[in-house]
């Protein structure tokens, strides 16, 4: 994208420069300002205090022709961010919204997330973490510009306003912000700066639509896949098998007779080894992989067998385990009478996540420095992955952020396996720009995989049917062992994120009792949007609905019960839910509600959903959803991801969804045998009610997710009197 | 390699390509058209739609060399139609995209069911949107702004 070479050019230009606040060749004001949050110093490992040293990159750049660029230091990926983040910039700086232009910002220190210490979007965090951020630099740059138009006039700044790009000052003097520019640039930037009150916000908590929408309705919005540059050539690799196969020997005789292949050749792999091919175009790249021979050595190579693996785990879930939480006391349970307990077993398979846009990385490698376009949630990671391969120091690597079609976790790999086989093909080809592309089978059959789990739940009902005791064993594979994020989220064996939503539950039970293990199994996993809480949310809220059910009581007045009084959220969700959920009262005959709430990455949710079945398939009417995630910034994008969020949920019950496999092999190949929800198989409508809160706003990209699954299957549950514990539903 | 003349977009197009190539990669890679996407290669998606003599086509299973003198038109185009800007104003208005890799082949889809029927009803929508695939799941509102364009349209 043109947009994104001209802004690490400039990258490049001010690290040189080193200044502050500087005026650009083009005569406008570029500001750069970087703010030490007090998150930024709990960063783990950094040390506490140490001062740090940023480049001056920019963030907002006000041009002599009225646009006002703003860098945004996240992949865009569906999320809304690309809008969000500069709303609130905007706002602060009282900018013309209709002048604001975005800007995906490469790889550097500067765009780093404060709380997280590298360049990265996951945790829900947009927003959550740059919020203040994104003010502050909206706040300083708008005081550098009425300072810029007071002192021009020789009035005090304060006797200044602001409003849409223009400074108003006594005497109905104004000045654009456009023309202001290089005068402000002269400035020193403010240390301190007063932010507006909320409700100066012109902008923030507005229903503001996409500023990326046209170019994704006409074609003409340039995604990773779509890149074109000069020379340019594609590769696709041969995968193993089996996870960390390796390749014995390969025949190209006929891969190479097929027109425009130009190398084939074998590549390491961040398992094993491939046999990578280069050609003109994709086309001839994949027909050239289909002719392919190749040995493959799997000597010493695990195969992994979904049967086996069931078998495997279900042993372990009966077996205590490492110990996550212990609460009250631990062996209560056993001395429940069987009528007053539950013991269920629950599975849930390995997901793909599956993204509308194939993976896919560009390198370009020069000999003593490289270019990379890439549509990546983890740049910082990835930046520093293609350097190793090439053997180069990150800040040689010019890393541009291309719009991505979804990620989902997927495009945030610690291992940045994607971009280290790209890395290794273009150091091949100096010179030349390899667009590595992993085709839909590369991507169903390539592992990173949302890991299959096996909990396992005993749980005493007191004589007030609530549950009393409550014992828990999680068993699934660690997604944070061997990554960098280990030291800090893996306590005495336990990987928080298999346990999340689950230990750290609100609901007020005495006797609770966490387990986990985590077998060491040849898949590869990852985080899979809204991660653990996929299946802790599906255990959690099909459990406490059954114990309502067997109550008799109203499912979300026991849950309100049964919450500690210290989950706000959830309770103002719930009672929000229960507000505008009138419906369930008055369902056709046929159909049945299912409740379901879950509160993750700081967010509260509460789900109801209308569900009748059709076909031997669940058929979702109607879901009502309540939100409680702070200050909505823009509340339209909020509703947006909520609607649409349940509708990736639902990838967990629809029939191919599963990733299964047979000695070693994956059994689904393409969207033919895995299959995500089609229109049919989401909600049909979905209203979204949006909990009035003045609180510092959290995230929403993953909390949709974990509460839409067990809402269906609780109202399944009332349909045909079975409690569903295997996903996804194969049959009901 | 054989050559052939194609009507892309009311435009004469003329490329040298294997006959076994997708019409998908020739509208990609030979014409630079990157409007038309590439998300399964097996017709199981629905993003590389494209409209082949009016009707809505899976561009990724299609040879080129099966095209003839058929007229394709692609999402590039599409906004000259009246159907077309409709519903790429609809999706605008109703803000329906979120990554939006998909959306090229929903509104390709979208445009194809409303030249056909003025007045789809759930199930019409259902039936013409069922193959194709928004793994960011904007369904709900892919059905509004369906609605919403008819309306406009009428």
């Amino acid at each position: 994208m043109s947009a994104a070479t001209t802004s690490a050019n400039d990258l490049r230009l001010s690290r040189r420069t080193f200044l502050r606040a500087s005026a650009t060749a083009a005569g406008g004001l570029w500001v750069s300002l970087y703010l030490d949050f007090p998150l930024a110093a709990q960063e783990p490992g950094a040390g506490a205090q140490q001062p740090k040293t940023y480049p001056p990159d920019a963030f907002v750049d006000i041009r002599p022709d009225g646009k006002i660029v703003i860098q945004v230091n996240r992949l865009e990926f569906g999320q809304g961010v690309q809008t969000a983040l500069p709303m609130i910039l905007a706002d602060e700086l009282d900018a013309d919204w209709s002048q604001v232009v975005a800007e995906l910002a490469p790889a550097a220190d500067v765009y780093k997330d404060p709380l997280f210490g590298m360049q990265m979007v996951g945790g829900s965090g947009s927003i959550a973490h740059s919020y203040q951020q994104y003010r502050e630099l909206g706040a300083k740059t708008r005081a550098m510009l009425v300072a810029a138009a007071a002192a021009g006039w020789n009035v005090a700044p304060s006797e200044c306003r602001t409003e849409s790009s223009v400074v108003h000052g006594p005497g109905g003097r104004s000045a654009r912000y456009a023309d202001l520019g290089s005068a402000a640039a002269k400035l020193p930037v403010p240390a301190t700066v007063q932010l507006k009150n909320p409700s100066q916000f012109r902008l923030v908590g507005k229903r503001v639509r996409r500023l990326d929408s046209r170019s994704k309705c006409d074609g003409s919005l340039k995604f990773g896949l779509d890149l074109d540059l000069p020379g340019m050539r594609t590769a696709v690799v041969a995968h193993p098998p089996v996870f960390g196969a390796r390749v014995r020997g390969f025949d190209a005789t006929a891969a190479r007779s097929v027109d425009g292949v130009r190398e084939i050749f074998e590549i390491p792999l961040a398992k094993g080894t491939g046999v990578a091919i280069v050609a003109d175009k994709f086309w001839p790249a994949k027909q050239a992989r289909d002719r392919l021979t190749i040995d493959w050595d799997l000597g010493g190579v695990e195969r992994a067998d979904t049967a086996q693996l069931r078998a495997q785990y279900k042993q372990l879930a009966r077996s205590p385990g490492m110990r996550s939480i212990a609460r009250g006391n631990a062996t209560a349970i056993d001395r429940v009478a069987a009528a007053n307990r539950i013991v269920a077993e629950y599975e849930f398979p390995f997901l793909a996540h599956t993204p509308m846009e194939p993976l896919n990385t560009t390198v370009r490698f020069d000999g003593d420095r490289a270019e990379v376009w890439a549509g990546s949630q983890f740049q910082t990671v990835d930046q520093s992955a293609i350097a190793e391969v090439l053997g180069l120091k990150p800040e040689q690597v010019t890393f541009h952020t291309e719009m991505a079609g979804g990620g989902f976790g997927r495009r945030a790999t610690p291992d940045s396996h994607v971009q280290r086989e790209a890395a290794a093909i273009a150091k091949r080809l100096t010179g030349t720009p390899i667009r590595l592309v992993w085709t839909r089978e590369d991507d169903v059959q390539g592992g990173y995989y949302r890991p299959m789990h096996l909990h396992r739940v005993e749980i005493g009902i007191g004589a007030n049917g609530m549950p009393a005791s409550w014992r828990h064993v999680i068993v699934g594979q660690s997604l944070l062992a061997d990554t960098p994020f280990a030291a800090f989220m893996i306590k005495d064996g336990v990987d928080a994120t298999a346990t999340e939503g689950v230990a750290d539950t609100h609901y007020d039970i005495p006797n609770f009792h966490v387990f986990a293990h985590h077998p060491k199994v040849n898949v590869p996993v990852l985080w899979w949007r809204s991660v653990g809480h996929t299946h802790t949310a599906f255990v959690m809220e099909t459990l406490i609905d059954e114990l309502a059910a067997r109550a008799k009581a109203d499912p979300i007045a026991y849950r309100r019960r049964l919450l500690s009084p210290k989950a706000k959220k959830l309770h103002s969700v719930l009672r929000l839910l229960n507000e505008k959920s009138a419906w369930r009262r008055q369902l056709p005959r046929g159909h049945a509600a299912g409740i379901a709430c879950h509160e993750s990455f700081g967010t509260g949710v509460a789900c109801a959903v209308d569900v009748s079945i059709e076909n031997k398939r669940p058929r979702i009417h109607r879901a009502t959803v309540a939100v409680d995630c702070g200050l909505a910034v823009n509340p339209l994008s909020v509703e947006s991801q909520f609607e649409a969020g349940l509708a990736f949920g639902v990838s967990q019950l629809v029939a191919k969804g599963a990733i299964t496999f047979r000695d070693g092999r994956v059994e689904q190949r393409n969207f033919d045998t895995y299959a995500p929800p089609y229109m049919i198989d989401a909600p049909m409508a979905v209203d979204v009610h949006i909990v009035p809160s003045a609180e510092a706003p959290s995230g929403c990209g993953e909390p949709p997710v974990p509460v839409i699954s067990p809402a269906v299957a609780n109202a399944l549950a009332r349909l045909t009197g079975k409690r569903y514990r295997t996903l996804p539903l194969v049959t009901l | 390699m054989d050559t052939y003349q194609l009507t892309v977009n009311g435009q004469q197009r003329s490329v040298t390509v294997d006959p076994g190539t997708p019409l998908l990669w020739v509208l990609r890679e030979e014409l630079k058209m990157t409007g038309t996407k590439y998300g399964c290669g097996v017709a199981a998606c629905g993003a590389c739609t494209v409209h082949v003599a009016g009707v809505a086509t899976r561009s990724c299973i299609v040879p080129v060399s099966l095209i003839g003198d058929r007229p394709i038109v692609t999402i590039e185009a599409i906004g000259d139609d009246r159907v077309g800007k409709a519903v790429q104003d609809a999706w605008v208005a109703h803000d329906v995209v979120q990554c939006g890799y998909c959306q090229s082949g929903q509104i390709m889809s979208a445009v194809a069911l409303l030249k056909d029927n003025s007045k789809p009803s759930d199930h019409n929508i259902e039936e013409s949107m069922g193959g194709n695939l928004c793994r960011c799941g904007t369904y709900p509102r892919i059905r509004e702004a369906i609605k919403a364009a008819a309306q406009q349209l009428k």
